[in-house]
């Protein structure tokens, strides 16, 4: 599963003026690498993020996801890829309140079309690879921020998908908490996920095997740690 | 997947549980009403039509004076300008008739024993129960031949036999008609109410022994005529016009002194008009109905902009257009069908409820059941079907970006 970014701009037009949030992104990024994406804030990380994971097209540029160009694929068909081959963990939970944990967890196989059953086994299951098998029916306005964002990591990790990306999954969290997040990213590295997240701490970033920091828009460095 | 969407959609009116049953209740009124009125409206049409049809079928009835028909109406009944020889005429010279009978009233005290009861004796012929859908409970009617004698003979409506006699049989007793005795032949089976009133409260007897013992008349009040079929009726009406202008010698200028009413034409007209109030209140109330839709359609706008955030996370999950459009379409169905069978409850309670309040006839009609559900069914869907579209076309980073 591979991802290849060549030439991606992304412009927002506000009002008269326009906004060059992505200036011309060239990325390589190869199965199971583990990558942080760095940089100042408005410099176009949750941008390129959001492209990445299928949220947001590009306005120009290709991104070819697994030998496949994502701009030739519909509303519905992004949808699938983000449900089947992505899960994204956002900063701020998006967990669905007046839903247990395990019902948010079971969320995206509703739509992969897993029947009932099967759905609640596994979303336990993946529940308790997060340890909140004990938690599974308290509703997320019952759990404390690093108990959410696993959830929130648990609902990414469902449908079995080869990319995690998170944008600034400890941004909301104690230090305690986001190490704990960030040993489950390590661990889902090691069973050969593709991993991409957007950070501002370094000691974040050091979990990562390759940081690529960007500014106005574009990367400025792309550096390969190594181990 | 349907299914899914099914429970999507319930739990998230279970969310707002309140509103869902305010939104609801507009389509339970709408529903309601569009039964409850055009059970009334149809209740009225089926009372105008069975009392009308009580009369007898294919029934003209000719009485003397002018039609009110140009304003200059005499008061019914007050000429005298209709005889018998009419009548004779009538059932020999049109074609296309059944049955004729002239016939006289006026209302006496009857007395039997030391009962009275005061009621309308009617004398005419024996033909009047053709006409009028007589029949005879016990003994039998009076005859021809009683006719001709003038007899002193009477048949009871079933009103009048019970009030006079109690239960006991009054067939062979004498009873006194304005102190005049009559004995008692028949007893009419009971016929129940009619546009005229109650049909069982009256004595008939032979018409000459009325006009000429009774209430010393020679003319008639009205000649009842009953067609072959409604097919010849309005012909036969014409005829009847002409017939009666030639005998009464009335140049071309002058207006009949007489009507002739057509029962089939009444009918018609009665029916046209009860049919009008029965879509008028059906209108009203499918109004109702139209603006519990638009309570739908508005409920479920503000549930989408609400919910805007909750869009974007299932459409980052993965959520395709039509599970999202399935979600809120569902939502939208579950409220207005729910309503819908609630406001079936709610009309048919409601029509039992005014007829035995009210005393109306009402009947409920399964067309308007029926045509009330796919409305509300239709409601929902035409309602919801813009914010339903309006969710599943947002965009998911922007949904996600909503506060
Ligand atoms: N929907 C939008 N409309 C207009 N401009 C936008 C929109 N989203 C982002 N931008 C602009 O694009 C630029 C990049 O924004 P982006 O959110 O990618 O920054 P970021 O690197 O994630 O910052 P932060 O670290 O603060 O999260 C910013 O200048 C921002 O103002
Ligand atoms: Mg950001």
């Amino acid at each position: 599963m591979s991802i290849l970014l060549s030439e991606v701009t992304k412009v927002y037009q506000l009002g008269g003026e326009r906004v060059n949030a992505l200036a011309g992104i060239n990325l390589s990024i190869s199965p199971g690498e583990f990558t942080a994406i760095m940089g100042p804030s408005g410099s176009g990380k949750s941008t390129l993020m959001n492209i990445l994971g299928c949220l947001d097209r590009p306005t120009a540029g290709s991104y070819m996801l697994d030998g496949e160009e994502v701009a030739t694929l519909n509303d519905d068909q992004l949808a699938i890829t983000r449900n089947k081959k992505i899960g994204f963990v956002f900063q701020s939970f998006n967990l669905l309140p007046r839903m247990t944990t395990l019902q948010n967890v079971a969320l995206p196989m509703v739509y992969a079309g897993v029947d009932k059953r099967e759905r609640l086994a596994r979303a336990e299951q993946v529940l308790g690879m997060v340890g909140l098998e004990s938690r599974m029916n308290h509703q997320p306005n019952e759990l404390s921020g690093g108990q959410r964002q696993r959830v929130a990591i648990a609902r990414a990790l469902v449908n079995d998908p080869t990319i995690i990306m998170a944008d600034e999954p400890t941004g909301n969290l104690d230090t305690k908490s986001g190490d704990e997040v960030m040993n489950i990213f390590s661990e889902l590295n090691s069973q050969g996920r593709t991993i991409i997240l957007v950070t501002h701490e370094p000691d974040i970033a050091e979990y990562a095997g390759r940081v690529v920091y960007v500014r106005d828009g574009l990367i400025e460095r792309d550096e390969w740690k190594v181990r | 997947m349907f299914s899914e969407s099914i429970s999507i959609a319930l739990a998230g009116l279970k969310a707002n549980k309140l509103r869902a049953m305010l939104t609801m209740l507009g389509i339970i009124i709408g529903v309601g009403a569009v039964i409850a009125m055009v059970s009334i409206g149809m209740g009225v049409k089926d009372k105008v039509a069975t009392s009308i049809a009580g009369l007898g079928s294919n029934l003209l009835v000719v009485t003397p004076g002018a039609s009110n028909a140009g304003g200059s109406r005499q008061a019914a009944g007050s000429s005298i300008t209709l005889n018998e020889k009419d009548a004779i005429a009538i059932s020999q010279e049109v074609a296309g008739i059944n049955l004729v009978a002239p016939a006289v009233t006026r209302s006496y005290q009857v007395v039997f024993g030391n009962q009275n009861w005061t009621t309308s004796i009617q004398g005419t012929t024996p033909d009047i129960q053709g006409i009028r859908n007589y029949n005879i409970e016990e003994g039998s009617f009076f005859t021809n031949q009683d006719l001709e004698t003038r007899a002193r003979v009477a048949v009871l409506g079933k009103t009048v036999a019970e009030n006079l006699f109690n239960g006991g049989t009054p067939i062979g007793q004498t009873i006194r008609i304005n102190n005049a005795p009559f004995r008692v032949v028949g007893v009419l089976e009971a016929k129940g109410e009619s546009a005229g009133g109650n049909q069982d409260d009256t004595v008939i007897i032979p018409l000459k022994t009325a006009q000429e013992r009774l209430m010393g008349i020679t003319y008639i009040q009205n000649i009842n005529v009953q067609a072959t079929g409604t097919d010849v009726i309005y012909q036969v009406q014409d005829d009847i016009t002409t017939l009666l202008r030639a005998r009464h010698k009335l140049p071309t200028t002058t207006p009949d002194d007489f009507t002739v009413r057509n029962m089939v034409a009444i009918m018609a007209a009665a029916d046209e008009t009860t049919s009008m109030i029965t879509s008028l209140l059906a209108v009203v109330a499918g109004l109702s109905l139209l603006v519990g839709g638009i309570g739908i359609m508005n409920i479920m706008l503000v549930s989408v902009t609400e919910r805007t955030r909750e869009i974007g996370i299932r459409k980052a999950l993965g959520a395709r257009y039509q599970n999202i459009l399935l979600q809120f379409l569902i939502e939208a169905i579950v409220i207005s069908v729910t309503g819908g069978v609630l406001g079936i409850a709610l009309g048919i309670g409601a029509s039992y409820g005014i007829s035995s309040v009210a005393g109306w006839n009402t009947v409920i009609s399964s067309l308007a059941i029926v045509a009330a559900f796919a409305f509300s069914v239709f409601i929902g869907l035409f309602f919801g079907i813009y914010p339903a579209r309006k969710a599943a076309l947002l965009d998911p980073i922007e949904a996600l970006r909503y506060e």
